[in-house]
């Protein structure tokens, strides 16, 4: 063995895109190329940027070392935009491929659309779909509870951090190497080393299994955090139907994300072990491995699902200027959901060849989930009702979403019927289904959140107009880009095909790939939106924090809140706990007495295992030994010299939380309370004129 | 656009066979049932949101209501009980329509062995005694029986107008039975993603007359070459055949011999070739 070898595993010159764009310059191996330039320039560029704005130092103590909740929810969601945009990219690409490969072999070559694919959805699913929603909850969950942090603010920044690394690695493999080809479920006996003996199934192992060892802890943050520190008198039917959704999705993170790290753990023993559990040989078999997947899969699609819906029950109550209807049924409803979503896992593989009775009971079990379901949507309609209901940004979408989603839900008891799902299975029906599942039902309801709390976080409103442009793109795109597929699969084109046979297919094609370049549209208009709301912040302030006189604690304070979110923790004596009191003209009172807070403070530990595990994965990746030695050392010694530390928190005296709040309740005064109708207007300071209901 | 509306006679929307006609079927009543279900919130969720604008002082506000015994049973208990309904009907539809269970005509099924390999399928007729790659002659008007394995990783085998798909899956053995109604050339494919070739492993399926089909073996066991485990073992390494093949005989008990892996696949030997060479 050399000392290159030994050095770099199995890195060899060869692993560069940029080398193999160079030997062999097809447009495929170009576009990868420049995939992997827009990867390096990108990531070299951020590093130049903050170098020349000399923002290292603020950067590390201001965020990455930070433990506080809505920081590390904010740097959750950042990840995540990254993420999405170049999982966008790739799907206008694959699109793209579809449509002008019909009959010749179009842009990318049939290996290189496979890593498309599976990078697409591991992408979507694990560092999109995910950390959106886990920054989400994270920003908002403790603030609506009334909590000054989550039970454990260290551990939350170890599973940012390893899911970033996670990131990392799924950016690394455009550059070095290359991801798998077995999709985002990495079915074996495909991904053996028997049939894939490259890095690429080791990529979607490793870096999933960062991403699933994150959300295990992330859920049990959240579960705890819910249990054990709401506010006095926060019981849980007083709590807001979001904080509901955390809980249920917290504990369906607990359970579901073991059999998933269970699953990849044993496949990656398959490959470097040489063991036998998923093969085609020696008493493999990968049925199990089917199986444990889903048993993960399907509760991941509520873990998805769940925490949106809580985000439609908050939008849509506030913007209609009114209580939820049905508080108790969508209680019940999401509930049940998280509870039945164990129970259907089967249905992902009606067509395995098990018995007529077992696909049965799946597919009932599949049709009952849609009841609560379906009941969550009429409550949303029904508090439109006898409200006053005023089209922002966040409720556009939440309408688009129901008629939407309602139209996946009418494709999901189709596929749930197991003859039908026979015929409808892999092609592109499925394809358009969990689409219209997962984006009207998860992206419009994480947009509508981003919208509504991001004056919360930020102290400022986004742009109105900017957010209307988007909607016009996401939910026409979306329709353009998916009720094709709908066509399509019932015609039985496969899934993940990389050149199709059929000049018939081509117009439908068109209009979907149409379709996706509206949605790549929508998402730009997300950035213009941002960067368009920062230039003109001056003019949206809303330092009182209540801009859309809404009903939760987490508006009861200032916009941005202080770092311990409630100068004094608030007595809740019924739901919707802010709107009483501003009713009941007990909002914006100083306290009689405070107290010193404690928080933690910051923290190198969470970037050192997150990157030091991830160091360690990416060794695992190119069999580099000592480089996954010493990440995993590093990573288990941070740990433990982190659990000799005594001196991990600080104190906030209360003089300086009272000046704070005293401040703060000074800029209330001076505020002037406006109506609804002037919601919008720069007149919007954040304090709501509460007379009229 | 006209071609474009064509593309659903490709699939069980236009069946060419009882099963992919009880699909369709099935697919029309579930499709309308479910038309009633979200019907009221396609018509409900825009009409109340506009009505009930901010704008429009004419609608009542009411900010405090919040519950109605009577909605709450009309949001629950109706889906309730289509979903017992549609439940009742998923039942039979899915005893009625396993896969497994054959097609209930009078003739005796025609038995055809299925070999799913990167990337073409393999047709073994036991009984007719011949084999065919990438092309499927069937009987119209008779029962057909599949039994199917894979001699590398996991396919689905689905024939869009014929029947629903099943997975093949090596060292297992799992069925599909259909008939063909009418004479005419269908197609077949893998719809489980399994490596380069995959866009490529598609097949026709010609549904021909009985007297046709016994044509077809008589000529087709003229066909010098055999099936037997040299020739599996060609045939299995991965690639895209150009055109179909046939055998004219097929040596007994391969199907058994390959289902349970005592063949050694193409894959294997074809593994060992790259680490050797590298």
């Amino acid at each position: 063995m050399t000392i290159w070898h030994f050095l770099l595993g199995h890195l060899t010159w060869d692993s560069l895109v940029f080398v193999r764009a160079w030997r062999d310059p097809t447009t495929s191996e170009v576009i990868g190329g420049c995939a992997g330039g827009i990867a390096v320039l990108g990531a070299m560029f951020l590093f130049g940027l903050i170098t020349v704005l000399g923002k290292w130092r603020y950067l590390w103590t201001e965020w990455m070392t930070s433990l506080d909740h809505k920081k590390i929810g904010i740097m959750y969601i950042v990840f995540a935009g990254i993420m999405l945009s170049r999982a966008l990219i790739e799907a206008v690409l694959m699109r793209t491929q579809q449509a002008v490969a019909i009959n010749n072999p179009g842009l990318v070559a049939p290996d290189h659309f496979a890593q498309l694919f599976s990078t697409h959805g591991t992408i979507m699913v694990f560092f999109v779909g995910m950390p959106l929603l886990t920054g989400l909850i994270n920003f908002a969950m403790p603030l609506q509870i009334g909590s000054r942090d989550v039970a454990f603010p260290y551990m939350n920044s170890i599973s940012l951090w390893l899911t970033v690394g996670g990131g990392i690695m799924m950016m690394a493999s455009l550059v070095l190497g290359q991801f798998s080809t077995g999709g985002w479920s990495g079915y074996p006996p495909y991904t053996e080393l028997a049939f894939n003996d490259g890095v690429g199934p080791d990529y979607w192992i490793w870096s999933v299994s960062l991403s699933s060892l994150g959300a295990l802890m992330t859920g049990i943050n959240f579960a705890v955090t819910v249990y054990k520190f709401r506010a006095p008198g926060m019981r849980w039917m007083r709590m807001p139907l979001f904080a509901w959704t955390s809980i249920c999705t917290a504990v369906l993170m607990i359970f579901a994300m073991p059999p998933l790290t269970v699953a990849t753990l044993l496949l990656a023993a398959d490959r470097y072990l040489g063991m036998h559990f998923f093969t085609n040989t020696l008493g493999g078999n990968m049925m199990n491995f089917v199986n444990l997947f889903w048993l993960f899969g399907h509760p991941e699609v509520y873990i998805l699902i769940l925490p949106p819906f809580g985000i439609y029950s908050e939008v849509v109550a506030a913007y209609s200027s009114k209580e939820l209807y049905g508080y108790t049924s969508l209680v019940i409803a999401t509930t049940a959901i998280a509870i039945l979503s164990f129970t259907v896992w089967l249905h992902h593989f009606f067509t395995m060849g098990q018995s007529a009775g077992i696909n049965s009971f799946f597919g009932i079990m599949t049709m009952a989930i849609g009841i609560p379901t379906g009941v969550k949507i009429y409550d949303w309609i029904w508090t439109m009702f006898w409200g006053e209901v005023r089209f922002t940004t966040p409720l556009l979408f939440s309408l688009a979403f129901m008629i939407t989603f309602v139209i996946g839900g009418m494709t999901g008891i189709i596929l749930a019927t197991p003859p039908l799902d026979y015929m409808m299975h892999n092609t592109l029906f499925l394809v358009a289904h969990f689409h219209n599942m997962l984006i009207p039902g998860m992206l419009y309801g994480v947009i509508a959140g981003y919208y509504y709390w991001f004056p919360k976080a930020f102290g400022f409103r986004l742009s109105e107009r900017w957010g209307r442009i988007a909607f016009i793109c996401w939910v026409p795109g979306f329709y353009l880009a998916f009720m094709p597929l709908y066509v399509l699969g019932a015609a039985g084109v496969a899934r993940r095909t990389q050149e199709l046979f059929d000049p018939a297919f081509r117009p439908w094609l068109i209009v979907a790939l149409l379709g996706a370049f509206l949605l790549l549209a929508g998402l730009a208009s997300l950035f213009i939106q941002l960067y368009v709301s920062i230039k003109q912040r001056h003019t949206t302030q809303v330092p009182v924090g209540d801009p859309w006189d809404a009903r939760g604690l987490e508006w009861s304070m200032s916009a941005p809140p202080p770092e311990y979110n409630f100068a004094v923790l608030p007595e809740v004596t019924r739901r919707d706990a802010f709107y009483w009191q501003k009713k009941s003209n007990a909002a914006y009172r100083p306290a009689d007495h405070y107290e010193d807070i404690t928080l933690p403070k910051n923290s190198m530990c969470g970037v050192s295992v997150g990157l030091s595990m991830t160091a360690c994965f990416f060794g695992l990746v190119w069999h580099t030994w000592w480089l996954s030695v010493f990440g995993f050392v590093v990573a288990l010694g941070t740990v433990i010299a982190r659990s000799f530390m005594r001196d991990v928190n600080r104190i906030i005296p209360a003089a300086k939380v009272a000046a704070q709040d005293r401040r703060w309740l000074e800029r209330v005064g001076a505020a002037v309370p406006i109506p609804r109708q002037l919601e919008l207007t720069p007149e919007n300071e954040g304090l709501a004129d509460v007379r009229n209901d | 656009m006209l071609t474009g509306c064509s593309v659903l006679s490709r699939g069980f929307l236009a069946p060419a066979g009882p099963v992919a006609a009880a699909e369709r079927h099935e697919f029309f009543f579930v499709g309308a049932v479910m038309l009633l279900v979200i019907g009221p919130v396609l018509l409900l969720t825009p009409i109340i949101a506009w009505h009930y604008r901010l704008a429009n002082t004419k609608s009542a506000f009411r900010p405090q209501w919040g519950f109605s015994w009577i909605l709450e049973g009309l949001i629950w208990v109706p889906p309730t009980i289509i979903v017992i309904v549609l439940a009742v009907f998923l039942v039979g539809n899915t005893v009625r329509l396993d896969p497994y269970r054959p097609v209930p005509l009078s003739r005796p099924p025609l038995q055809v062995q299925v070999v799913a390999l990167d990337w073409k399928w393999l047709f073994i007729y036991p009984e007719q005694e011949v084999a065919s790659v990438n092309q499927l002659i069937l009987p119209v008007g008779r029962p057909v029986h599949f039994s199917l394995t894979s001699g590398t990783v996991m396919q689905s085998l689905l024939m869009p107008r014929l029947a629903g798909q099943i997975y093949t899956m090596s060292g297992m053995t799992t069925q599909l039975n259909l008939a063909i109604s009418e004479p005419g050339t269908y197609w077949g494919e893998n719809t489980q993603f399994n490596g380069d070739g995959f866009q490529d492993q598609k097949f026709q399926i010609l549904g021909v007359s009985s007297a046709d089909f016994d044509r077809w073996v008589s000529s087709t066991r003229q066909t010098p070459t055999v099936l037997d485990d040299k020739a599996y073992q060609n045939l299995s390494r991965q690639s895209v055949l150009p055109h179909p093949i046939a055998f004219g005989s097929v040596e007994a008990g391969i199907f058994a011999r390959i289902s349970h892996q005592t063949i050694q696949p193409g894959y294997v030997s074809q593994h060992q070739d790259a680490k050797s060479h590298g």
